[in-house]
């Protein structure tokens, strides 16, 4: 689950990590209300939405007066921004945050995240702060340093030094640093983190370390011990549809394409979006409904699917295990004469009882068109949505 | 001959009177395995069907000898569980459970590199070795036993779609095991392919991977060196969008690493025979085979 900045610094507050001070605005007027509080000019009136890059894409604006500040709220409040995160497509901007201006001497680059492959959390700090962090790592790997540390262990003392050195941080901003990093590991930690972010962390003219970003992804299997991060979900920041699908537990992902598909388990339904492509057509999402899936989910699953109105033609995969390919038929048959076909259905099936399956859909009445095999089912519905 | 599981191995199943414990117990009864003992706190001196349940893994080894745990305890609770089998000196740790918090596993993962026990998994469909032992949710109606076919998949259902194509070209299988689609898993690819190296009986190996980490890599990098027989890789997820956590919790492309290319390139470099199209995979294991 993502976050917004103003949210994630409101956490970190919570965890004495210093932030600037700011306020979040919806509208122009309270936009000055909360900047003619900060004690004076320039402030900075940030676009929240959650994508990066937002900076390049107009997002983000100095105000050296409170005229400014109503302007350049004007200006991005309502805005569609356009990053290289949000696709052409572009977000709509309906909230900014308002925060004084900082006398920036250094901007540096500090994340966390789990590394997946050594099973330890790295800490990764970089000089280069403020800039495209996986173009520094892609051109300039050296200018990267990663503290790694043992789960059981925590953060000790030594692993804050290693990555304050290996900044070369001013010696009297080395403790408030190791403070500020103590109190970031614990968070992530509690908070069952899977990225923290902070690009730039800045150290003022004054010698203060400050997080002037902040960016926190969550493991969404450990949502159900963080009750109070549910209400920081914002549904506008998510594809509707999968807004809807999530409320059924269906693994759903929006796409391009015009083939619609629903697939039983993840690394079938990938491989299934794939040979749809092959087949020289394009998926139109990617929709697991589980290795066990009941028939009402199938019902919600085929229901999502038919409402995004690119899809041209559906594909159904299901490999019977567990769930018999009987009880998958009655399912699909269920949701087709509840729901309504209103384009061409392939149905592939293989597994347990797959005769059975067969003879129920055959016997529905339902125009489905039954594939004799993954390779046959890609064709077939690839030349429906060539027509 | 097999790996990890065969018909000597004892399993005792954890949240085992749990409704998929119990409906899961019940298939790999059913296929033959070896089921002695089940564990749910609090219930020990019930039966789930014929078989005794006991409050802790400890007691149920003692009284069993039970060398193989099967987990299908709830997220919040499985890697308690996965460490009470460690702890009680279990060989082989099997947990299909889905949805464990990463923080969970790094911890699991971090205390279990010094100990003896072999986890597989968590968030998989389980190990089979056909008509031997069925440690999993498998259906096992779709292996053909004998070998000589070894078969390792991030997957579940792919992996039953793997299979079934080999079965239907009258390819047996080894072994088959999912190593689970989670970012910190037990058992990897490197693993299972060591193992299937050693074991006389499997002449051939079949190896599944996805999108997201760097498993497939470092396995055809192992290949290459340490693997005399023939390979067959396919991977999964070349339409996958980067970011996008794909179903499973470990299928993301994060920036440029992960990739489906960049996955299918490195075994195309090992030698590996990738397979690009899933629906001529069978085909294609009757040719190379």
């Amino acid at each position: 689950m993502k976050i917004h900045e103003y949210q994630a610094k409101e956490l970190f507050r919570k965890y004495n990590i210093p932030v600037p001070q700011g306020g979040i605005a919806f509208n122009t007027d309270e936009a000055e209300q909360v900047a003619s509080n900060l004690g004076g000019y320039p402030v900075v009136v940030k676009a929240q939405i959650h994508a990066g890059g937002r900076g390049k894409g107009g997002g983000v604006k100095l105000a050296k007066s409170r005229d400014e500040v109503k302007q350049e709220a004007g200006k991005i409040l309502g805005m569609n921004l356009v990053t290289h995160q949000t696709g052409p497509e572009g977000r709509i901007v309906k909230k900014i945050l308002i925060e004084q201006g900082l006398n920036i001497a250094n901007e540096l680059y500090l994340s966390i995240l789990p590394d997946r492959a050594t099973a330890k959390n790295v800490i990764m700090v970089s000089e280069a702060g403020g800039m495209d962090i996986e173009a520094v790592a892609e051109q300039t790997p050296e200018k990267i340093i990663k503290v790694f540390i043992d789960p059981l262990m925590g953060i000790q003392g030594y692993h804050c030094r290693q990555a304050a050195f290996g900044l070369n941080l001013a010696k009297e901003v080395i403790r408030p640093f190791s403070v500020m990093l103590i109190n970031l590991y614990r968070m992530f930690i509690e908070y069952d983190c899977s990225l923290l972010e902070i690009n730039p962390l800045v150290i003022t003219a004054e010698k203060e370390v400050i997080a002037l970003d902040a960016k926190i992804n969550f493991d969404s299997n450990a949502m159900y011990r963080h009750k109070d991060l549910v209400d920081l979900r914002d549904l506008d920041e998510e594809d509707p549809l999968e807004v809807e699908a999530s409320k059924y537990n269906l693994n759903y992902i929006n796409l391009d394409g015009n083939v619609g598909n629903m697939v039983n388990g993840a690394g079938l339904a990938m491989a299934t979006m794939d040979i749809i492509k092959q087949a020289g057509a394009e998926p139109a999402n990617f929709l697991d409904v589980g290795g066990g899936a009941s028939a009402e989910m199938v019902e919600n699953g085929f229901r999502i699917i038919l409402s995004d109105s690119n899809v041209k033609g559906i594909l159904i995969n299901i490999f019977g295990g567990i769930l018999r390919c009987d009880v998958l038929a009655e399912g699909v048959v269920q949701a087709a004469k509840k729901t309504g076909i209103t384009v061409p259905v392939v149905v592939r099936m293989e597994g347990t009882n797959v005769e059975e399956g067969r003879k129920i859909l055959s016997k529905s009445g339902l125009n489905l068109i039954t594939a004799a095999d993954l390779k046959d089912a890609a064709a077939k519905v690839a030349q429906i949505v060539k027509k | 001959m097999s790996i990890f599981v065969n018909a000597s191995t004892k399993i005792v199943v954890q949240g085992i009177t749990g409704r998929e414990g119990q409906f899961h117990t019940r298939q790999c009864v059913d296929y033959g395995t070896n089921v002695v003992a089940g564990v749910t706190p609090g219930k020990a001196g019930q039966k789930m069907d014929k078989v005794p349940v006991f409050n802790t893994v400890a007691n149920a080894v003692a009284a069993t000898g039970a060398n193989c745990s099967l987990i299908f305890v709830p997220p919040p609770f499985a890697a308690d569980a996965i460490l009470e089998a460690v702890d009680a000196d279990i060989e082989l740790v099997v947990c299909i459970t889905e949805g464990i918090p990463v923080m969970d596993m790094m911890r699991v993962k971090n205390y279990m590199a010094n100990k003896a026990t072999r986890l597989i998994g968590p968030n998989c469909p389980g190990i089979i070795t056909p008509s031997e032992c069925k440690a999993g949710i498998m259906p096992g109606v779709i292996h053909k036993p004998g070998g000589p076919i070894g078969v390792v998949s991030r997957s579940g259902t792919l992996t039953y779609e793997v299979v079934h194509q080999l079965t239907q070209k009258g390819i047996g299988q080894t072994t088959c095991i999912g190593i689970g689609g989670d970012p910190v898993n037990g058992t990897n690819f490197i693993d299972c392919l060591e193992a299937f190296q050693a074991d006389p009986a499997t002449k051939g190996i079949v190896m599944v991977g996805e999108i997201g980490g760097s498993a497939e890599e470092e396995a055809a990098d192992f290949i290459v060196k340490n693997v005399k027989k023939p390979v067959i890789g396919f991977i999964a997820g070349l339409t996958a969008p980067p970011g996008r956590r794909m179903g499973h919790a470990g299928a993301i492309i994060s920036g440029n690493s992960g990739t489906a290319q960049g996955k299918i390139e490195a075994m195309q470099q090992a030698g590996i025979h990738v397979c690009k199209d899933l629906g001529r995979l069978g085909e294609m294991a009757a040719d190379v085979f």
